[in-house]
């Protein structure tokens, strides 16, 4: 194992941020601040128009934040990447089905869950990491594809 | 009007706390998972700092008797380890791993106008929209269109899909 392109100033302080916006989240909202539950709630049949204008509103700042990130720090985003587009529609349709089967993603069972001390989140996050780490050895060691 | 305000501010300041930690460029996801190859360990430390706050700010908002903005805490329910939570989980972490993306990053990446992103992200939407109505027929050849279990189940699923994470 090679250490490269380690940012722990960085990643550690982004993540105290994304801590943050959880915990305010629960604070005010009283809400898991899971990103693919609550993109997945705009178009799900929600009940209210409330219950849909606040999910748009966590996602369009979400979206203002990467805009930042972009105008600010290029180079720390997918701004310049070339990407295989058949590649991309798999890995968006695989994150798509698999954290509505799930019930969650990195933020939702990632960060939340495992605050919570649930043992659903906690066997997601090893499961989905697990998989990671399969799914990156088999592309990069055994079909030679090559990583960004 | 409060809660959507709340909303926008906090999906700034996560979407803010992605960019800073590196986690929008899909090279340092990768390379997380990368274990036996050049490792970047960077991914442990968001998780962490993130965690850091969140451990131990829950238990004493959870203190409370109500959030400050709303009427009761909208927490899930379900505490099964059953096998959708299994297998979805396994199909997330490949695409996760194909694409360097997951959810947030990728709807944060959007203002970049990347072709690969703007692809991802209709094809994560298109992949909520497969689960549901998948779902949905599963629970209608399960208790016949119509009846009184049909409705009941497909609303019980909605309302899941509209409370958790």
């Amino acid at each position: 194992m090679v250490i490269e392109n380690f940012t722990p100033l960085l990643s550690g302080s982004g993540g105290l941020l994304i801590g943050s916006a959880a915990a305010l989240f629960m604070l005010w909202n009283g809400k898991i601040a899971g990103i693919s539950g609550i993109t997945k709630g705009i178009f799900a049949p929600c009940p209210t128009a409330q219950e849909r204008f606040w999910r748009v509103a966590f996602v369009v700042g979400i979206m203002l934040g990467g805009l930042g990130t972009v105008l600010l720090a290029p180079d720390m985003t997918a701004l310049s990447y070339s990407m295989s587009l058949p590649q991309m529609v798999l890995a968006g349709l695989l994150v798509g089905v698999g954290t509505a089967m799930g019930n969650g993603c990195t933020s939702g069972h990632g960060v939340c869950g495992l605050s919570r001390r649930s043992d659903r989140s906690l066997t997601s996050v090893l499961t989905f990491m697990g998989a990671g780490f399969v799914t990156m050895y088999v592309m990069t060691h055994l079909l030679n594809i090559a990583r960004f | 009007m409060k809660e959507i305000l709340s909303s926008l501010f906090v999906g700034l300041l996560f979407g803010a706390g992605l960019g800073i930690s590196g986690m929008m460029d899909p090279a340092k996801v990768q390379g997380f998972l990368d274990l036996t190859g050049r490792w970047d360990p960077s991914l442990a430390l968001v998780m962490g700092g993130a965690m850091a706050v969140t451990w131990i700010a829950y238990p004493l908002i959870f203190k409370r008797a109500r959030p400050v903005l709303a009427p009761k805490f909208f927490l899930p329910t379900n505490t099964q380890i059953d096998r959708p939570l299994v297998l979805g989980a396994l199909l997330f972490g490949t695409g996760w791993a194909i694409g360097g993306l997951c959810p947030g990053p990728a709807l944060a990446n959007l203002a970049t106008l990347n072709a690969g992103v703007l692809v991802f992200v209709p094809s994560m939407l298109a992949g909520f929209w497969l689960h549901r109505n998948v779902t949905e027929w599963q629970i209608r050849q399960r208790t016949g269109q119509g009846s009184a279990a049909c409705v009941a189940e497909k609303e019980a699923f909605e309302a899941e899909q509209c409370l958790v994470d």
